[in-house]
């Protein structure tokens, strides 16, 4: 006759949490990170990007040319030990110029996609909580600025304001804003009506901290992807405008302008070109990556634990 | 139907008139005056801007151009003498417009095929160089396309004639520079939508029917995928003539783009004003096109508006 705790075995220890069900819990920014680490070309370009910055950055500290210094005697020469990318027609070392516009255009292109930001956010934040009569004259006067084309405002603006760094990020925050402004407006009207915002309200928070604290800090996911759009988008204006020949003026010099001005010897030189070009697209390529790693790792439908 | 139409011509007329108004003004505030040439004495210049009307108030020849506007009459050319707006435009807009055209519809019919077949393949691999192209088109800046294209074909390989537009080969390397672009981004677009559509009620229906599969796809499908790439087609004709830009500089064609860029360089105020507004008149007419196109695809959009 077996004892009543004879007819049991004793679970193992190592058995002991088989029919418990939860995943691990992690943080958002684990989450998120998680899903981006998995998306290799998101992956590739961050690191090009962390690489091309801190060039940017360190690069002109340790070349031995400045960035405007010509020398006669070593015109259009190839690369070699002393000019790693050659020199251009002037006798400059397109190293230390490519090193020099890079720094430019990543900061054209960040200054002006944190001032879109700001705009954006705001602009959409307040038509989309407000609601309305006054969201929709907001948004009327976003379509009129969306219907045209924006490099040609940036163009008239550059010819008034004359060709430096300041008129082209003037330039590009004509309609750079808009798009956030749209998404934010969007993403806030049906943030407005969810419990959380009602019961903010009910307890007595003010609009303006609703809208900013509670709303907007919500409203992150869509507003990061699209400023990691939006910095591309930039440079490659700078780029453009530059290019056509109304952008940055010499000395200083952008990767448009670098691009440009070895496009009259492309057909001798054309490695002049393919350096400041080359840098040009892993920027912009590891921007576009990386947006788009951000956009499913910030989608709540694109994360699977 | 009728009242929507008549209501979206007037945001039209609207913005068209905001456009000719806002234009005006920013190249009015452009610094100096087109008869400052080293040869005119002061006292010459004012009896010429006396002569041309270019001393009364602005109000004044706001009214005066908007009425010749009316006409047609986009003014005279301050640089190239004796040749007016309009005579400009009707010469050169022929090209641009070949040019953009061929490109559009390539961009339009490639871009459709390549997103269906993304959407329906089964095959992971397929899918994936199919994406990672179009992540490399809308990242590669199109100056920089046409930049690599001619470098390529037409200077190395010389497979292709780069200059002008004499015979059909002669569009092949502007086409396809301007082309990438607007293709990769369709393709994205037919993609998402399409997989979209087929996972919708209507489509589970049609296939229990036992309607053939390819019917469901070219009809029932398409039909309904094809709403965000119309309305995505305003903008990128927009893109496509800011492209013209460069990609008529590039490969000396004669046509608006290049015609702008050099009014740039020289400071021709009035053709630059010209053909900012012809540029202009001509993308809102392409978006009222593509709107009124989606309201007929899909009468529920003209009840949200």
């Amino acid at each position: 006759m077996l004892k009543p705790e004879e007819y049991f075995d004793p679970l193992p220890p190592e058995d002991r949490d088989t029919e418990f069900i939860a995943m691990e819990s992690r943080s958002f920014g684990r989450n998120v990170w998680d899903t981006f680490s998995k998306n290799r070309l998101a992956l590739i370009g961050l690191i090009c990007l962390a690489l091309v910055v801190l060039t940017a950055l360190i690069g002109p500290l340790l070349s031995p040319y400045p960035y405007d210094g010509m020398d006669a005697m070593a015109r259009n020469q190839g690369s070699s030990a002393a000019h790693l990318f050659g020199t251009d027609q002037m006798g400059r070392d397109i190293f230390t110029r490519v090193l020099y516009g890079t720094r430019v255009s990543l900061m054209v292109g960040f200054a002006s996609t944190a001032l879109n930001l700001v705009i954006g956010v705001l602009y959409g934040g307040i038509a989309g909580y407000v609601g309305g009569r006054t969201d929709m004259i907001m948004m009327r006067i976003v379509d009129v600025i969306y219907a045209v084309p924006a490099m040609i405002y940036m163009i008239l603006l550059m010819l008034i304001f004359g060709s430096n760094v300041y008129s082209v990020m003037l330039g590009i925050c004509v309609n750079g804003w808009v798009n956030m402004a749209r998404i934010v407006r969007s993403q806030v009207m049906t943030l407005k009506e969810q419990e959380f915002a009602v019961a903010a309200f009910v307890i007595g928070a003010d609009r303006k901290r609703i809208l900013f604290r509670h709303l907007l800090l919500n409203c992150l996911g869509p507003v990061i992807v699209t400023v990691t759009l939006m910095i591309p988008q930039a440079i490659f204006n700078e780029a453009f405008l530059s290019f056509i020949g109304i952008g940055i003026s010499a000395p200083m010099a952008s990767l448009g302008t670098l691009a440009q001005d070895a496009r009259m010897l492309m057909n001798v030189y054309p490695m002049q070109m393919v350096w400041p070009v080359l840098v040009i697209c892993i920027v912009i390529f590891s921007l576009n990556f990386i947006g788009e790693g951000l956009e499913t790792a910030l989608n709540p439908r694109g994360r699977r634990a | 139907m009728l009242r929507y139409v008549f209501k979206r011509i007037g945001v039209g007329l609207v913005t068209l008139l905001a456009l000719i108004v806002v234009t005006f003004l920013l190249v009015h505030l452009m610094p100096g005056n087109p008869f400052d040439i080293a040869n005119l004495t002061p006292s010459n210049q004012e009896e010429m801007m006396h002569h041309y009307g270019l001393d009364r108030p602005v109000t004044q020849q706001l009214g005066q151009y908007l009425v010749n506007l009316l006409h047609g009459d986009f003014g005279i050319s301050f640089k190239k003498s004796g040749v007016s707006v309009s005579e400009l435009i009707v010469e050169k807009a022929p090209a641009t417009m070949r040019l953009g055209g061929i490109a559009f519809l390539a961009a339009l019919i490639l871009g459709t095929l390549l997103g269906i077949h993304m959407a329906v393949t089964g095959r992971d691999f397929v899918r994936g160089s199919i994406l990672s192209f179009t992540t490399l088109g809308i990242s590669v800046p199109n100056y920089v396309l046409a930049l690599i294209l001619m470098l390529v074909f037409g200077v190395r390989f010389k497979l292709f004639p780069v200059l002008g537009l004499g015979t059909p080969m002669h569009y092949v390397l502007p086409v396809t520079a301007l082309a990438v672009y607007p293709l990769a981004q369709i393709a994205r677009l037919v993609k998402s939508s399409f997989s979209e559509a087929m996972q919708q009620d209507y489509v589970v229906m049609a296939k229990a029917k036992g309607i053939a599969p390819g019917r469901i796809t070219m009809l029932h499908v398409l039909k309904n995928a094809m709403i965000p790439v119309i309305t995505a087609s305003g903008p990128m004709i927009a893109f496509l003539l800011t492209g013209s830009f460069v990609v008529e500089t590039i490969f000396t064609i004669p046509g608006i783009g290049r015609e702008f860029v050099t009014a740039v360089s020289n400071r021709d105020y009035t053709v630059v004003m010209g053909l900012t507004i012809f540029i202009g008149a001509l993308i809102i007419f392409c978006n009222l096109i593509a709107d009124l196109l989606c309201a007929l695809i899909d009468p529920r959009i003209k009840l949200t508006e």
